[in-house]
């Protein structure tokens, strides 16, 4: 066998990016934003993002060992890009068995339902993060204060997130100017010093991954640059017509799940459409209905529920929003 | 409280009523006739909607069925006589008198027979190998072995042999419907005459190079020697192209071509072992 | 900024092992094959018989058809056999072997070295010449190069541009050739510029090939229209219509030929034979070839007799490393695996790539992120990931709808994609039978 030459069609070489090589760098780029929340949460953030992705891979092999009987794929990364992520969606002072069961709806409704890798129509950790969201609404909306390393994990205390401040302030007929008050500065916000997400707080630490992460070439800019662009100037438009009533811009980018939103979970590979057009008609839909949710719908948040509805379009975009190719409408002679 | 629950049940019952009148006058105003014997006919057909009959599923066979004047080229080999004849009962026709068939290899390039002389390795698929280059061995005309007819058959009928390489058709589950023929690229499944017991005589290659090029190919490559033709004595063996082919209506299964084969071309299968002083070369793939 | 084409590319690792390997002469050979079918479009036919002795130069099949070109011995000897060969298109077509005897060349070539500069030649002269002396696109695609000289009515060709940029990894023939036989390369286009009646050229060239850019540049200020242009290296830069774009910034309608913007493609290579064969009247016989590969001894670029077993050429190159997996003609991105070493070198064979076992091998299939990488990288702006999956379910009618047979096969997608999906495999498959069918469609 050895002396018989191999025949395959062209291309012979390959580059050297595969699956599992793309799965760590998101993993890597996300790893500024998990110091950060190690830093201001302790100890708490460790144990979420342990428990979320040991469970995450767990479920993903028991499933695919015993129940759907097919080969074993925990070792491409996305189980534990899916477990990162969601442990990002979670309040660092979650009670574990909250974890697992969202690790579970991730991986066994969201992924594994539809075929697994690749075939998921929703971005998996989010659709847990909002099943427990809608499950244990009093558990998830209990956010750690930022209080340094030495906290434990029980005896955190907790807050509101800069958004359900505002949210609460303006119901109660407080006007914008004094409620900032009541809020991190900008510089605080841009560090990650205030209540929130684990991995959502720090707009510095994500945006390190994110310029990693197009350095590495594993996202395009189209879907953050247009969600965080629509969110700036949807909000910028509201702000300026009435201050009193609506914050700043910068504050809404800031607080929040924006930036983790716009940078890691809106770009997904799966749930993301195809084509640089469609990403950019997706981002910007992200974009509106984020501050939609946030300035007139019920939760003070919603950029997790931005990003599902526009997953369902996705396949609607992919089908109907086609790049120009070359030579296409080109004038004839 | 009470009467927001009223309230509730009667508006929402208001709402179905309303919707099911409004359903009720459409589902009258636009409704399309349909012959009922369509349905009855399709009741009898298999199912299977494997498009064996030429027809996109089993519905669109019993409408032209029933569209027929007689059954002249319809014909579901799925079910086979025993539903045409269903089928001609609710529409009164005559069904008519086809044979049944089973599809067979006409390749025998076991890697022992077929050397190999260079290893694919692009995608797995018949199709793409065949325009690539003339395939793993010198033989271009015989089984690239990547089973796309194991792909179409959607009868479980065909399973790929890991020590042969090639496929294995099981009779059983055989239905005859061509899925397989046409997915193979190289047109090497033939659909053949059903006989007794599953017996069968045929020539297993599709090698149409002259006997040289043929045999340095293949061991068992049909060299066109024309000795099966001379030594069959009802005339059922042609020789076209450097093949010989045995029509199967004219073949009694006397063997003795089977015998006369220099290159054990000819497989016989499904028959009871030979008297020992001849000599066996009996090919079993089941 | 250099100039580029605007929309995907990728850029592989180079491993250009031999830029800076002189091309020599390779001995001929004891024995040729030469196949009748080296070029695009149909056989030429045999009209030698067995047992004739033929000589350098002389025509052994004539071209038939439109498309096609005559073939040429390589060598002299005698006529061995005339046979069927499996040759490296990987299928099996006619093919005259020669026994070598000596190395007589027919008369009327001009055997001298010296640099012909006066082109005598009327235009229409200079097409009959190419079609005499079987000159082909020497890219790769060997596309008759008589039928591209031919502007039929209607047309209006104003430039010519020379493709000098050798974007596949590995190859440097050209390169080599563009510095070796600069001169007689810009005579060869200014014989093509005459031919098409043009009053302009431009030679494109990637600014990984310094050297030959400034030697280009240099000679080309004594050559009247002809400007060399450093292009930046981007993969499938040497494709014609991407060359098109970066060079004059137009797209070639889809389905259409450059000379619709009013351009014709020429390789370098093509050049130098055209520059041989209307100044010496030497017919395409041996063309310069890279035979390279991380595991040979002695890599180079030689001048080889068509119809050489490959083989002899890898032999040149230090032997056959024991523990070679794949050899590869042309360039790894788009060129043709062997069967095995003893088909014979043709006339669209720009270079052998020898490939080590565990290079060869392709990884394990797995499922599709979707991260629309492959979109990205197409240089046409498809949609690889879709056009495969509508050719692997047989959905040819929606594939045509989605361009696929715009693709050009250049292979960006499957070499970026990070499943190792076989996307090429497939769009070329659908693509073939997406052209199968529109020609039943148009015959109907």
């Amino acid at each position: 066998m050895s002396n018989l030459l191999n025949i395959s069609p062209s291309p012979h070489i390959h580059g050297e990016e595969t699956t599992r090589k793309l799965m760590l760098g998101v993993v890597l780029a996300l790893m500024p934003a998990l110091l950060t929340s190690v830093i201001y949460f302790g100890a708490g953030a460790l144990i979420v993002v342990a428990t979320s992705v040991s469970s995450c891979i767990l479920f993903e092999y028991l499933l695919q060992r015993f129940v759907l009987k097919k080969p074993i794929s925990i070792t491409d990364g996305s189980a534990l890009v899916t477990g990162l992520l969601l442990a990002f969606n979670l309040p660092s002072n979650l009670p574990v068995f909250i974890i697992v069961i969202g690790s579970f709806v991730a991986i066994a409704v969201a992924k594994m339902t539809f075929g697994g890798l690749g075939n998921n129509p929703f971005n998996p950790a989010l659709v847990g993060r909002v099943f427990i969201l809608i499950s244990f609404p009093v558990q998830m909306t209990n956010w750690p204060v930022p209080a340094g390393i030495k906290t434990g994990y029980a005896d955190a205390i907790t807050g509101a997130t800069p958004l359900a401040i505002i949210k609460e302030g303006l119901k109660n007929g407080e006007s914008i100017s004094q409620l900032m008050h009541k809020v991190p500065t900008t510089v605080q916000m841009f560090l990650g010093k205030m209540g929130g997400s684990m991995g959502e707080v720090a707009a510095l630490a994500l945006l390190i991954g994110f310029v990693y992460m197009l350095y590495r070439k594993i996202i395009t800019w189209h879907i953050p640059v247009s969600i965080i662009g629509t969110v700036a100037i949807f909000t910028t438009i509201l702000w300026l017509r009435h201050p009193e009533s609506n914050a700043s811009p910068v504050f809404h980018l800031l607080t929040g799940g924006v930036m983790l939103g716009a940078i890691f979970m809106a770009t997904d590979y799966v749930t993301s459409p195809m084509n640089p057009k469609a990403m950019i008609i997706y981002g910007c839909c992200i974009g509106i209905l984020t501050v939609v949710i946030r300035v007139w719908g019920a939760y003070p948040e919603g950029v997790s529920f931005a990003i599902l509805i526009m997953n369902a379009f996705v396949p609607l975009m992919n089908a109907y929003i086609k790049p120009k190719r070359f030579g296409e409408e080109v004038k004839y002679g | 409280m009470d009467h927001i629950i009223l309230i509730t049940i009667i508006s929402l019952s208001l709402l179905a009523l309303v919707s099911a009148v409004i359903l009720y006058f459409i589902a009258q105003r636009f409704k399309v006739y349909e012959d009922p014997r369509i349905d009855e006919v399709q009741a009898v057909l298999p199912a299977a909607n494997c498009g064996g009959c030429g027809y996109a599923g089993c519905r669109s066979l019993a409408e032209a069925l029933v569209n027929a004047e007689t059954f002249d080229g319809l014909y579901c080999p799925v079910g086979g006589a025993e539903v045409m004849a269903g089928a001609a009962k609710i529409l009164g026709k005559e069904a008519p008198v086809v044979d049944p068939q089973v599809a067979v290899l006409l390749c025998n390039g076991t890697p022992e027979n077929r050397p190999r002389t260079s290893n694919y390795t692009g995608a797995s698929d018949c199709r793409i190998s065949n325009s690539l280059y003339i395939g793993e061995s010198d033989c271009s005309y015989g089984c690239l072995g990547f089973g796309d007819c194991v792909k179409a058959c959607t009868f479980g009928a065909m399973t790929i042999d890991p020590l042969t390489g090639l496929p294995v058709i099981i009779d059983d589950n055989c239905v005859a419907c061509g899925a397989c023929v046409k997915a193979c690229p190289r047109n090497i499944i033939e659909l053949r005459k059903k006989a007794k017991k599953e017996r069968k005589i045929y020539v297993a290659c599709s090698n149409c190079d002259k006997g040289g090029p043929a045999r340095r190919a293949c061991k068992v490559a049909c060299i066109a020697c024309s000795k099966c033709v001379k030594v069959c004595e009802f005339g059922a063996i042609t020789i076209e192209n450097n093949l010989a082919y045995i029509d199967a209506k004219k073949c009694t299964f006397c063997r003795k071509c089977v015998t006369e084969c220099p290159t054990n071309s000819i497989i016989e299968l499904n028959f009871a072992p030979r008297k020992p002083k001849v000599e066996v070369q009996t090919e079993t793939v089941n | 900024m250099l100039k580029t084409f605007p929309i995907g590319g990728i850029h592989p690792p180079e491993h250009k092992l031999t830029a800076n390997q002189p091309i020599s002469y390779l001995p001929v050979p004891a024995s040729v094959t030469i196949p009748v079918s080296q070029h695009l479009g149909a056989p030429a036919t045999v009209i030698v018989a067995k047992g004739d002795y033929v000589r350098t130069g002389q025509v052994i099949a004539t071209s038939k058809g439109f498309v096609s070109a005559n073939i040429h011995s390589s060598v002299s000897g005698k006529v061995s056999k005339i046979d069927t060969i499996i040759d490296s298109s990987g299928y099996k077509q006619t093919a005259v072997y020669i026994d070598v005897e000596g190395d007589e060349w027919i008369e009327s070539i001009n055997k001298s070295s010296e640099i012909l500069t006066e082109i005598k030649l009327s235009p229409e002269e200079i097409t009959k010449r190419c079609l005499e002396t079987g000159i082909v696109g020497l890219g790769g695609a060997t596309f008759p190069t008589y039928i591209k000289l031919t502007i039929p009515a209607g047309k209006k060709c104003n430039l010519l541009i020379i493709n000098g940029v050798e974007c596949e990894p590995y190859l440097t023939s050209d390169h080599r050739l563009m510095l070796e036989k600069g001169e007689e390369i810009l005579i060869g286009v200014s014989i093509l510029m005459k031919a098409l009646k043009v009053e302009r050229a431009m030679i494109g060239i990637e600014e990984n090939k310094p050297d030959a850019i400034d030697h280009l540049t240099k000679l080309a200020s004594s050559f009247k229209g002809i400007t060399v242009h450093a292009l930046k290296v981007k993969y499938p830069q040497g494709a014609e219509k991407q060359l098109i774009k970066a060079l004059i910034n137009r797209e070639v309608p889809s389905g259409h030929l450059p000379l619709d913007v009013g351009a014709v493609v020429q390789n370098v290579g093509t050049a130098f034979a055209v520059y041989e064969a209307v100044q010496k009247n030497k017919p395409l016989f041996e063309r310069v070839v890279t035979i390279t590969g991380n595991g040979l001894a002695k890599p180079g670029n030689f001048v080889v007799r068509i119809g050489t077993p490959v083989s002899d050429l890898i032999e040149a190159a230090g032997g056959m490393p024991g523990d070679t997996g794949k050899i590869i003609s042309g360039g790894p991105m788009m060129g043709k695996a062997l069967r095995n070493a003893d088909v014979p070198v043709v006339k669209g064979m720009s270079g052998l790539v020898v490939m080590p076992l565990e290079e060869s091998e392709r990884l394990e299939v797995q499922p599709c992120i979707r991260c629309a990488k492959c979109c990205t990288v197409c240089p046409l702006n498809l949609e690889p990931y879709l056009l495969m999956k509508l050719a692997e379910k047989g959905l040819f009618e929606k594939a045509e709808e989605e361009r696929i047979t715009d693709c050009m096969e250049c292979g960006s997608c499957s070499y970026c994609c990070p499943s190792d999906r076989p996307l090429l495999d497939y769009i070329r498959l659908g693509k073939s039978t997406v052209i199968k069918m529109a020609r039943e469609r148009n015959t109907k």
